[in-house]
């Protein structure tokens, strides 16, 4: 220890970062680019090789309002916070936004009674435009929704979003205003002195910080282990598994067709996604593996039924792609959120499917509880902004710009020169998983029979995902 | 945006065996303007990427690697005065013949008088499967391994599983052996493999164990494939199988991506265009063509159907077509018919497609029957096998001018 603390001793004070943040899902990018804007010297924690390599690679891409998040809970007011900062921001990263709306959809009575109840909490939750819809008028909105619908909730103020474009654009705004990326770096260790962290990895060098944030997602029960010897909270896994349409299939739904959510999961959902898919899922399996996410034949084919049942005409329709990511769920529903004052320690655990509607909203929660108990930072004079490579379908493609190049992958309609900025961008993509998020390379009904080589090629040999 | 017009007499899209054939039949028949819209940066089609014989017997008899017969078609196609645009990907068909078409110089309109749609078919990948297990690197289609090994000398593992017993199943075989692989076994869940008898030969010679009622249950491993587990059809007994790749043959479907979004209707049964037998499509300006009709057929079945199609658009040029009446026999077929093509005739004509094409979806013996809304039945003993051409002369059946639908179905 006294060698280690020697040498911590002999650290330059421009070496020490304000803050550390420890995981570089969409809360973790969405922390750094609040700490780096408001002047904080900033580094971020990454053991993947690239952001988005656990829970926040797999989810539903919606913005939530909030309106069935508990009152008074965190998650609503983070939710709510989020959504509201999203709305103001988006066009100046030129992130899409898919006005959607969604349907709450009753299928019994038993749930038809819920209702009720539903939109009460909406509206104390401030969701003040939602509202009852009969089934006559369901239909007519929806009209490839099952008949079985008895009527339903319509709420106007839930859209579909980019889940990869969005946190892509926190991280690079928080590097082009400062802040550091380490990719390949575990924290599995740690010492506090009373003023600064020393962080270590196995592989990496040191790493100083007067402040640490942790946002390791699916493993931020063990940081806390480790890093402060308990931890309040703890990770129970949910796996969820997805189906993606064709594209032609997006036409069979106009809005976001939401269940009557139960106490534990919101359940599943069939939503259009940004990139001009239909979606249906989650499945809710608990596990206790926090690492493997595998598709299993028996989910898959429920949700198929599923997503039939809502919408019958699915049935006739391919499906391109199938995906399982993991939540961070904990024992209880709402948001862990914890600040260890005498650590320099905050911890933000438990951000499951709304992380992506929230995580600006946090990331403002979590800097106020910081900016508590330290002096003031002076902001950058300047706040520079990424405009973010467009994918949503809706919105102008690169390939409809001349001199793209060629078509690398057809399904997709991802252009060489999208595969090319991809990895030269800021955070530029390093393997196939990367570009597939920050181009929709390889994610088309094909899954890659036709553009696998080309892409291995321009990347460089690295042969599939 | 530049978004500039181009008149053509045809627009071809898809520079495969079909399209090539087409726009020969056509330059030959003396249509001016035949252009031919290929999205990759050769044309072509699949054969470029199939590394080994047998190609080219009927059109050029002689065996020919596929790169080379490609090459060929692709000579005569461009001798016969046909314009290939490479590097044009056709974003949407609309009504009457206008493409949409992306190229890298910029977007364009296309005005054609008559498309022809030669899109092809494509495996179907993993996810389509609802196979179980997580997303390891190492898991691949016929397809793509093809244009690793054959095109760009990749090679993405060393000892894969075959999963499927087509044709092109056992062209994966040839595929991983020239790439330096070593095939650790063939699965296939049936008694016996779909593609011909002497193919499984290819799995012996080469010393590739040839696992017959083995289905595929599970791919294990996180980051790389370590294995699959498979279940023996018979007992129901699961076992494991050391492997690191894993190759999802056949299971082809039309890639019918760009109909599915525009105006012509598409046939469910076989998952691609709905025509008569002249390849026309729901919209008279549109023909349809090669794989994109059923899966699948040989590359050179697909040359051939490029001439038939070819010249039926020719003849329509001409104004031979103009006095067809739009009134047409439906074809519908039931299990364990699985497809039907053309799905539409007209009856009293010669002309274009001289067959319907069936497949059935599992193996079947018993008696085909071809019933007609007037009663009439047309039957033929026959044992067939899944993926095999069937074949049902259009003559035989001599169907009437006030026949309004035909039942294909089997008496087992």
């Amino acid at each position: 220890m006294s060698a280690e603390t020697g040498r911590f001793s002999r650290l330059e004070k421009h070496n020490i970062f304000d803050v550390a943040i420890v995981g570089g899902g969409v809360v973790g990018c969405a922390v750094a680019r609040k700490f780096a804007l408001e002047g904080a010297k900033v580094v971020l924690l990454e053991k993947g090789r690239d952001i988005l390599n656990g829970a926040s690679k797999a989810n539903s891409a919606i913005l939530h309002t909030g309106f069935d998040a508990p009152p008074g809970s965190l998650e609503l007011h983070c939710v709510q916070q989020g959504y509201k900062e999203y709305l103001d921001i988006f066009k100046d990263f030129n992130l899409p936004i898919l006005k959607t709306s969604a349907f709450v959809v009753a299928w019994n009575e038993e749930q038809i009674i819920r209702l009720d109840k539903i939109i009460k909490q909406a509206h104390q939750n401030n969701v003040s435009d939602v509202h009852g819809i009969d089934r006559d008028c369901l239909l007519a909105s929806e009209p490839h929704l099952s008949t079985h619908a008895l009527g339903g909730i319509s709420v106007p103020g839930e859209y579909v979003i980019d889940p990869w474009s969005s946190p892509l654009a926190y991280i690079t705004q928080a590097v082009l205003n400062g802040a550091e990326v380490r990719f390949g770096y575990e924290v599995c260790g740690g010492q506090f002195d009373g003023e600064n962290w020393l962080l270590n990895s196995e592989t990496n060098e040191d790493i100083s910080a007067r402040f640490v944030v942790n946002c390791a997602g699916l493993y931020g029960d063990y940081l806390d282990q480790f890093l402060l010897g308990k931890s309040e909270f703890s990770i129970k896994p949910r796996k969820g598994q997805f189906l993606v349409y064709d594209k032609a299939a997006t036409a069979l739904i106009n809005s976001i067709i939401l269940p009557v959510p139960d106490e534990r999961t919101k359940g599943v959902v069939l939503t259009q996604t940004i990139f001009g898919n239909l979606l249906v899922g989650p499945t809710a399996e608990e596990q206790d593996e926090r690492n493997i996410a595998g598709v299993t034949a028996d989910g898959l084919e429920n949700l198929k039924s599923q997503g039939e049942a809502i919408v019958p005409a699915l049935r006739e329709m391919p499906i391109t792609a199938t995906y399982a990511g993991i939540r961070p769920a904990t024992e209880s529903k709402d948001y862990r959120i914890f600040n260890y004052q005498d650590k320099n320690w905050i911890t933000a655990g438990g951000i499951r499917s709304t992380g992506l509607t929230s995580s600006l909203g946090l990331a403002s929660y979590i800097f106020k509880q910081y900016s508590e108990t330290t002096e003031p930072l002076v902001p950058p004079t300047e706040i520079k902004t990424p405009k973010m490579p467009n994918l949503a379908e809706h919105e102008p493609r690169d390939w409809m710009k001349p001199d793209y190049g060629e078509i690398v992958c057809h399904c997709e309609m991802v252009t060489r020169r999208e595969i090319e900025n991809a990895m030269s961008s800021t955070i530029p993509a390093r393997d196939l998983s990367a570009l597939k998020r920050r181009t929709r390379a390889t994610m088309g009904r094909c899954q890659s029979f036709y553009c696998t080589a080309r892409l291995a090629e321009l990347m460089g040999g690295d042969a599939d995902e | 945006m530049s978004d500039e017009k181009m008149h053509v007499d045809v627009a071809i899209i898809g520079g495969g065996p079909a399209g090539l054939a087409a726009a020969i039949t056509l330059r030959k028949r003396g249509i001016k303007k035949v252009t031919i819209l290929e999205r990759e940066c050769n044309a072509g089609g699949i054969p470029r990427h199939c590394g080994h014989p047998p190609f080219g017997m009927r059109e050029f008899h002689r065996i020919l690697r596929g790169p080379k017969y490609a090459a060929r078609v692709v000579e005569q196609a461009k001798s016969a005065g046909a314009q290939i645009l490479t590097r044009h990907s056709v974003t949407e068909l609309l009504p009457g013949g206008e493409l949409k078409v992306a190229s890298p110089q910029g977007l364009l309109t296309i005005s054609a008088k008559r498309v022809l749609i030669a899109t092809g078919v494509r495996e179907t990948p993993r996810a389509a499967r609802f196979v179980t297990g997580g997303r390891p690197k190492g898991i691949t289609t016929t397809g793509a391994l093809q244009s690793m090994i054959y095109l760009k000398g990749l090679s993405p593992f060393k000892r894969p599983v075959i999963v499927g017993s087509e044709l092109v199943s056992f062209s994966a075989i040839l595929t991983a052996i020239k790439g330096g692989m070593d095939p650790v076994a063939m699965i296939e869940p049936g008694q016996r493999i779909t593609a011909r008898h002497p193919c499984e030969l290819i799995a012996h010679f080469k010393g590739v164990p040839l696992l017959l009622n083995t289905e595929l249950k599970e791919i294990l491993g996180t980051s790389k494939v370590e294995g699959i587990t498979v279940n023996d059809t018979k007992t129901g007994e699961s076992r494991d199988i050391d492997c690191d790749g894993v190759i999802f043959t056949g299971k082809f479907i039309p890639e019918a991506a760009l109909a599915k979004l525009s105006h012509l209707q598409l046939d469910a049964a076989s998952g691609g265009l709905e025509i008569d037998q002249f390849g026309r499509c729901s919209d008279a300006n549109y023909y349809a063509t090669g794989n994109i009709l059923r899966p699948v057929e040989t590359a050179g079945w697909s040359y051939r159907e490029g001439h038939v199609v070819g010249a039926m658009i020719a003849d329509d040029l001409e104004g031979k077509l103009s006095d067809i009446k739009d009134a047409s026999v439906l074809c519908r077929c039931e299990d364990p018919v699985k497809l039907v093509v053309p799905q539409r005739i007209i009856p009293g004509r010669t002309g274009g497609f001289k067959h319907l094409q069936l497949r059935v979806s599992r193996a079947v013996k018993g008696e085909l029957i071809i019933a007609d809304n007037l009663g009439r039945e047309w039957k033929k003993k026959m044992s067939v096998l899944p993926e095999r051409r069937i074949l049902v002369a259009l003559s035989e059946l001599g169907i009437l001018e006030n026949t309004g639908t035909l039942r294909v179905y089997f008496k087992e």
